[in-house]
């Protein structure tokens, strides 16, 4: 097992220096440098002494590939490079919008499972009765209800319609007042988790309905267990695979930040930092915050595999 | 799992309703909550052209003059003007008993070196260029500054009404480092910026004038619009800038709310590359220009929240848009301009910013629409901010929709546009001696009424030369709470009267 991990985190190596090309090469590809996306046409009234100035300072003058294997050595060494707007390094900056993506996608995932495990788990078990219907057009509607609509609505609902509005800017962390941030984080949360849910429910309904006409069920019931045994001890456990492999799916896309509830919400979370950086065109901190993503996402799934041999027996790593 | 949900349930309710007791019950300080959607994007207010910037740097640091809500030029930190015989000696007076954030006393040591600063070439300085004509700075004593310039420049007076021009402590300069503090004369004292979340602002209780009434100013980034009507609604700002008009208009009629406008100098313009053929037929560029009624395409895009404009935009520098050249629709003569020209169907790409001002894409839908009428086919390049701004920096387009920034004064507005050695010249792409001459006798002029007729004739001129179509200027917004009193809105959409603002909850 521990060979397995140490096997699989070396393989993270390569991937993660894949992704850092793509994204160097892709951000150098948009037009417009960091020059005219600060100055705007003001970029314009330069003179040719100032421009060359200011590609010297913004380190445009070197040839590209030089620039990434600075990038990339300062990177091994833990420098992720310096973002000049925020005048921060860069993966200060990413540490800092870190927590709040974490508890979102956390909060989502919980709001998901709540929600849709047990309807689609109950979709699949009274199969074509009313509570499957209901089951199912709540996943239909959560699958093709936006979450830039849904959440513009509850904005809508709420200020209007209660004169509340916690997400009005000013985000306070856990720390510093656990309520105050709940209250700031719920809504949102609601709102990614709403949609998730309705992919939760649908796989975890055909699951269900999968193993249901597994051989070792008929077996089961004709031994004579009974329904509610059968259900949760043989048919559950083996429902599960699918569903980890989609929460680990989506929690990788939750972790490299949401931007349009971020957006909506005025959130200051990954997302945010990573789409100004590209309008902004802060290479470094976008090639950070790209690279930090992928890293979470091939974390998660080697979780989801080391779960994998949790829950079934069958599977081991060697 | 049933019991945990529950559990979360609940937990989720109590939360929400302990914040909901705890924002009841306290009293709310006596700061005021800014909303906007953009940030900040540096502190440096000699290089910053971000307009997210000026509106935060403006009530941290103060210029030399200002501009009333009609644009004159009236005094803040020089009490006192006046330019020699032949308006080549600019002398100022300062205003005594100011201090610096840092305790440190204002004086024409501090006016010197922001000037040096600005006009040495490896700072930047945005508005380095309105200054050139400074040959040498003069102190006399702590409290003159004499200008000694190279030309006759009456302009230059309105360049210091900037953001871009305020007053630094000569310590900070020596220093050098702009990105980290910001310290100035100003009505606040920032307190903590933290990008693209909020920045807090702390009242200065040594500002040479009374005040401010309030304990400071929390300005907060809200990405999102109607995030920010929303969070006006439900009270949770007390002052919002706008900058959408679907969105303010929305505001109208509530009645909680004051809805403030004030007609900006910014204008909205469709410009037309007359290095590109057919844009270098002056008929062509005409029939274009008598093809579109200025009016629908406001109406169109912006709901008719504005005015139709010619080229000057300032309130004292309009022009009656009757005398100028076609401003009001006529195909026919349109259609024998084309004629003319011997320009028959034509297809010419429009690049437009796709939300950057959020009207570009319907004035530009407008256009489309009315130049098919004369048999030109326009096609609508959408582009992102940064790309666009490249673009239009390189003069790469047959035609552009645009928002450019105004200026209080005409010769500053378009002397890097419309002169012969203008640094924009090769985005207007069209220039004529007509053009250049007037503006260098503007320049000179110091005489106001013989300034107006020359930039009258000058827009007069431009108009029918047609090189752009000027369409209309929108309004500046914003919005506050009825118990936020005393904001005066100005034109250059400027934030500085809040340090007069009182909150009466």
């Amino acid at each position: 097992m521990i060979r397995y991990l140490l096997q699989r985190l070396v393989a993270f190596i390569p991937t993660l220096i894949g992704v850092s090309i793509v994204i160097f090469v892709a951000i150098r590809l948009v037009p417009g440098d960091q020059i005219t996306a600060t100055l705007g046409t003001e970029a314009g009234m330069l003179t040719d002494a100032q421009r060359e100035q200011l590609r010297q300072f913004y380190g445009l003058d070197r040839p590209p590939i030089e620039q990434y294997f600075t990038w990339l050595g300062g990177v091994l060494q833990g420098n992720f490079g310096y973002s000049i707007r925020f005048g921060q390094p860069v993966l200060d900056l990413i540490l800092q919008r870190f927590p709040l993506t974490l508890q979102l996608a956390l909060m989502a995932v919980i709001i998901a499972l709540i929600v849709g495990l047990p309807i689609g788990l109950m979709s699949a078990v009274y199969h074509n009765t009313l509570i499957d219907l209901v089951g199912r057009l709540l996943a239909l509607l959560g699958l093709a209800l936006p979450n830039f609509l849904f959440g513009t609505l509850l904005i809508y609902i709420l200020s209007v319609g209660f004169g509340i509005l916690p997400n009005a800017g000013g985000y306070i962390s856990f720390a510093e007042d656990p309520a105050r941030n709940l209250s700031q984080m719920i809504f949102p949360a609601v709102t990614l988790g709403f949609a998730f849910s309705a992919a939760l429910m649908r796989t975890a309904r055909s699951a269900m309905l999968e193993v249901l006409g597994e051989d070792y069920i008929r077996t089961a019931r004709s031994k004579g267990v009974t329904e509610r045994r059968v259900i949760w001890r043989h048919a559950l456990r083996n429902t599960l695979i699918p569903v980890v492999t989609l929460i680990g799916v989506q929690m990788g896309y939750l972790l490299g930040g949401t931007f349009i509830v971020e957006y909506i919400f005025s959130l200051p979370g990954l997302g945010r930092l990573a789409v100004n950086a590209i309008s902004q065109r802060e290479y470094a901190l976008v090639q950070g915050v790209t690279l930090f993503v992928a890293f979470n996402f091939v974390l998660i799934n080697l979780l989801v595999d080391v779960l994998y041999a949790a829950i079934d027996p069958r599977i081991t790593y060697r | 799992m049933s019991r945990f949900s529950r559990f979360l349930l609940i937990a989720a309710v109590v939360a929400l309703a302990l914040s909901g007791a705890a924002a009841a019950s306290a009293q709310k300080p006596n700061v005021l909550i800014v909303a906007r959607a953009a940030d900040t994007t540096g502190l440096d207010p000699h290089t910053q052209t971000a307009f997210a910037s000026l509106r935060l740097l403006e009530l941290i640091y103060e210029p030399l003059v200002t501009l009333d809500a009609d644009l004159n030029i009236v005094p803040l930190l020089a009490e006192k003007w006046e330019f020699s015989e032949g308006a080549t000696v600019l002398s100022m007076k300062l205003r005594q008993g100011v201090k610096f954030h840092d305790g440190s006393d204002f004086t024409s040591a501090d006016v010197k070196a922001t000037f040096e600063r600005i006009l040495k070439e490896e700072t930047k300085a945005a508005a380095r260029s309105t200054f050139l004509g400074i040959d040498s700075i003069e102190t006399p004593d702590d409290y003159s500054v004499v200008f000694k310039l190279k030309t006759a420049d009456v302009p230059i007076l309105a360049s210091f009404a900037s953001v871009n021009a305020v007053i630094a402590p000569s310590e900070l300069i020596a220093e050098g480092d702009f990105s980290k503090k910001a310290i100035g004369t100003g009505p606040f004292v920032l307190r903590e910026w933290k990008p693209e979340e909020v920045t807090f602002l702390d009242r200065n209780p040594n500002w040479w004038v009374q005040g401010p009434a309030i304990e400071g100013i929390e300005m907060r980034v809200i990405p999102d619009e109607s995030a920010i009507l929303a969070a006006l609604r439900a009270g949770e700002v007390d002052f919002a800038l706008l900058n959408d008009p679907l969105v303010a208009t929305l505001l109208k009629d509530d009645p909680n709310i004051t809805l403030n406008r004030v007609p900006a100098i910014a204008y909205h313009v469709f410009q037309l590359n007359a290095s590109r053929a057919p844009m270098d037929k002056l008929e062509f560029r005409q029939a274009l220009s008598c093809a579109i009624d200025r009016q629908e395409v406001l109406d169109a895009a912006s709901l008719g929240e504005g005015t139709v404009t010619g080229p000057l935009t300032p309130p004292a520098w309009r022009i009656d848009t009757k005398e100028l050249f076609c401003y009001t629709k006529d195909l026919a003569k349109a259609k024998e301009l084309m004629a003319k020209a011997g320009v028959g169907e034509v297809t010419l790409k429009a690049i437009v910013a796709s939300a950057e001002p959020p009207t570009a894409l319907s004035e530009a839908q407008s256009i489309q629409a009315q130049l098919a009428e004369i048999g030109v086919k326009l096609e609508i390049e959408p582009l992102e901010l940064s790309v666009y701004v490249d673009r239009w920096l390189k003069g790469d387009f047959d035609t552009a929709v645009a928002l450019n920034g105004g200026r209080p004064d005409p010769y500053t507005m378009y002397v890097r546009y419309w002169t012969k050695t203008g640094n924009l010249q090769g985005v207007a792409n069209y220039i004529d001696d007509t053009l250049d001459s007037l503006m260098a006798q503007g320049r000179a002029e110091s005489d106001p009424a013989k300034r107006k007729a020359i930039f009258d004739q000058f827009q007069k001129h431009l108009v029918e030369m047609a090189p752009w179509i000027w369409l209309y200027n929108g309004f500046e917004y914003t919005a506050q709470q009825k118990y936020v009193e005393g904001f005066i809105p100005n034109p250059t959409d400027s934030l500085y009267s809040l340090a007069a603002v009182i909150l009466n909850r």
